[in-house]
């Protein structure tokens, strides 16, 4: 089926997205349902609140997309230059969202299963928590997702299980036309299991556009701990919406990481964890490094809903060139949710006069034994301190380059894997020397 | 080393410096005193190339290179090293990292390879001792929650690291306790020698009692006033400025 995401394609939706999913889906009526709910939500424009400064429909009409796009053959050497040096790990890769066997090194399937989304639908937990996260109900692009996804990626880690190694996902994007693709992933650690998990992206499409809607619901049973670092480092061709939406149980430990890079001209990550059971901790952490004309847009949103829960959240941001950010921290905290801490922290560096960010926190805090704040700051290089590490000898560029490392160092330095940490200071340093 | 010629410089269009003429030999240590808002930082900032300053006239030739032509960056990799008179905090940047990539620009900018772990360590290690310096503060963030001593340490630390033809001390004795100032004069005194030279702004004689200046230069209002061996400053100390302003309407 192919289908144009402008005009037509939204009124094919409107009109009941006939033929879009077929009736011998055994997701057939969860389609169906999630359709109905994008009819209903619509496509957000700037009246809507959560996207009053991501003018979407904007970029979703800069070219028609096709709908589907399967995987494209890639070779082993397309894909080696999205390893990360030094790093031993297992990989997981995907290709326009679907699992390739053949070029990944899965773990041993004792502690975990992986497989494609699609091989999934049968797995308990599958049914357990398919689409159940709370957060995604008045999300249109969720809704869009779970209508339209083809495939993605499904992990389990079993009771007890503690994964030796990270697991690298890649995603490769890879296309002959412009094409709107919606990944679906479900990820779940059972009691007591941890790892940790690495996105990054590989974008082998010049000249094709491609829009990724993705849906990643990430759940924590009772005193599981998982690192989840995702690094957005796309091709300029490249628009993201992405919702990672965790729910936590019981003990569990979340411990989110994304760092937005060049060179996605549209960013808009939708982060949210629904906290279920109490003494959790959750850290966001986000580093977004933004230039050319690129638009990053983090919402994020901590759902204290349970007591004694503690979430720590630092967004930081640098800003070059013309580029454009939007930082919206949420946190609710329901009445029972006593005993909360909740703190929030968003600082800015603009490197241009033209980059402009909009910092907005909400927090809605019902329950009275509780503590939280929250802070915004933005500000330009000292012109003291560039003089000052100039005066050693120390040339401009790389003066600047050592204060926005400095000034990335409160996220970089909580990057617990060594080879990852250095990775990411030399895409940072990259993206500053241009 | 250093020739100063009728330098006028301004800030924000006020003329600060109004036409010094200084010449600094190799191995010469000039003491240049003066009291507060005579011009002393100034020339050091001028100096050391800080952006806000403009000169207007005049010109400084450094060990043969025109130096009002060079960045900030070149003149530090040309030789002239300036100790602050308040060192910047740089949270986020370690002490050691710091060192290490200012040590090697400079190097680069010789045409030398970068310096191997091994001798960078040896070399920190030795000239730590120098000034005493505390070795916990060399992983630590730049200056970051250092006492004032020990900010003035990291300065000569630094300059020891550096090895510059030309060390400007500006008011490096200020804010020290007499512990710390016997510290950091020790430091300076033992990189005294025949090829580094050494330009000390202070604005009490106490320092000069443990660096003691080949020529010391009173500055008033923007220009060298008086000149003298270091019984110049002992004259200071006793009688004050006064004396000078007067002499200097008299001009």
């Amino acid at each position: 089926m192919t289908s144009d995401i402008t005009t037509p394609f939204y009124q094919y939706i409107l009109d009941g997205g006939n033929g879009l999913t077929p009736k011998e889906d055994v997701l057939y009526g969860v389609r169906q349902d999630a359709l109905a709910r994008f009819r209903t939500l619509g496509l957000p424009d700037l009246k809507t609140e959560a996207w009053r400064y991501t003018n979407i429909q904007r970029v979703l009409k800069e070219q028609p997309f096709v709908l589907q796009q399967q995987a494209l053959p890639v070779t082993a050497a397309q894909l080696a230059p999205a390893f990360i040096p030094e790093l031993s790990c297992y990989r997981a890769v995907l290709v326009n969202g679907h699992l390739q066997p053949e070029l990944s090194e899965l773990p041993a399937a004792k502690d975990i299963t992986i497989s494609k989304l699609s091989e999934a639908t049968q797995q308990k937990g599958f049914k357990t928590f398919f689409d159940k996260h709370p957060h995604l109900a008045d999300q249109p692009f969720a809704a869009l997702n779970t209508a339209l996804f083809a495939d993605g990626l499904f992990i389990e880690l079993k009771a007890n299980a503690v994964l030796d190694k990270p697991l690298h996902i890649i995603h490769v994007y890879t296309l002959t036309q412009h094409a709107f693709l919606q990944p679906r992933h479900l990820w779940i650690a059972h009691p007591h299991a941890s790892a940790t998990v690495i996105e990054s992206t590989l974008g082998l499409h010049n000249d094709a556009v491609a829009f990724v809607n993705s849906v990643n619901e990430v759940v924590l049973e009772e005193n599981a701990e998982l690192w989840h670092y995702n690094i957005q480092n796309a091709v300029q061709n490249s628009r993201y919406v992405n919702q990672t939406a965790a729910r936590q149980e019981t003990y569990s430990r979340y411990h989110h990481y994304n760092f937005a890079l060049p060179q996605a001209t549209m960013i808009r990550n939708n982060t949210s964890v629904a906290l279920t059971g109490s003494y959790t901790e959750t850290d966001l952490h986000g580093l977004y490094l933004a230039n050319g004309n690129q638009h990053v847009d983090n919402h994020t949103f901590v759902d204290h809903l349970v007591p004694h829960c503690n979430s720590n959240e630092l967004y930081k941001g640098v800003l070059l060139d013309t580029a454009n950010s939007v930082f919206t921290g949420r946190i609710h905290v329901h009445q029972d949710a006593q005993k909360t801490n909740a703190f929030q922290q968003n600082n800015n560096l603009l490197l241009s006069e033209k980059a402009t960010i909009n910092s907005q926190p909400q927090l809605e805090i019902y329950a009275d034994d509780v503590k939280c704040s929250h802070g915004f700051t933005v500000g330009q290089f000292s012109d003291e301190s560039l003089f000052y590490l100039r005066s050693r000898g120390i040339g401009a560029e790389a003066a600047k380059h050592l204060l926005v490392n400095a000034f990335a160092f409160d996220i970089t330095d909580q990057v617990h894997i060594p080879a990852l940490q250095h990775y990411l200071t030399e895409e940072i340093r990259t993206v500053i020397s241009n | 080393m250093l020739t100063i010629k009728n330098l006028h410089a301004e800030v924000d269009g006020k003329e600060i410096l109004k036409g010094i003429d200084l010449e600094i030999r190799k191995g010469e240590v000039h003491a240049i005193m003066g009291p507060n808002g005579s011009g002393k930082s100034s020339l050091a900032s001028v100096l050391a190339g800080r952006e806000n300053y403009t000169v207007t006239q005049g010109e400084v030739n450094f060990d043969g290179k025109d130096l009002l032509e060079l960045s900030p960056e070149d003149r530090a990799r040309e030789g002239m090293f300036l100790a602050f008179q308040y060192p910047v905090e740089i949270p986020g940047v370690s002490n050691i990292n710091f060192l290490k990539t200012a040590l090697n620009e400079i190097r680069a900018y010789k045409g030398l390879p970068a310096m191997e772990a091994k001798e960078f360590l040896k070399l920190t290690k030795e000239k730590q001792q120098l000034v005493e310096f505390n070795a916990n503060l060399m992983n630590r963030s730049l200056n970051e929650g250092f006492s004032g001593g020990e900010k003035k340490r990291n300065e000569i630390l630094q300059l020891a690291m550096l090895d510059p033809k030309l060390g400007i001390l500006d008011e490096t004795d200020s804010g020290l306790d007499i512990d710390a100032l016997r510290i950091v004069a020790g430091g300076v005194n033992k990189l005294r020698g025949p090829e580094k030279s050494f330009l000390v702004i202070t604005h009490y004689q106490r320092l000069l009692d443990y660096i003691v200046p080949d020529f010391v230069h009173v500055l008033y209002n923007g220009r060298i006033v008086k000149t003298g061996t270091k019984e110049l400053a002992l004259e200071l100390e006793e009688k004050g400025y006064d004396w000078l302003k007067e002499a200097e309407v008299h001009v």
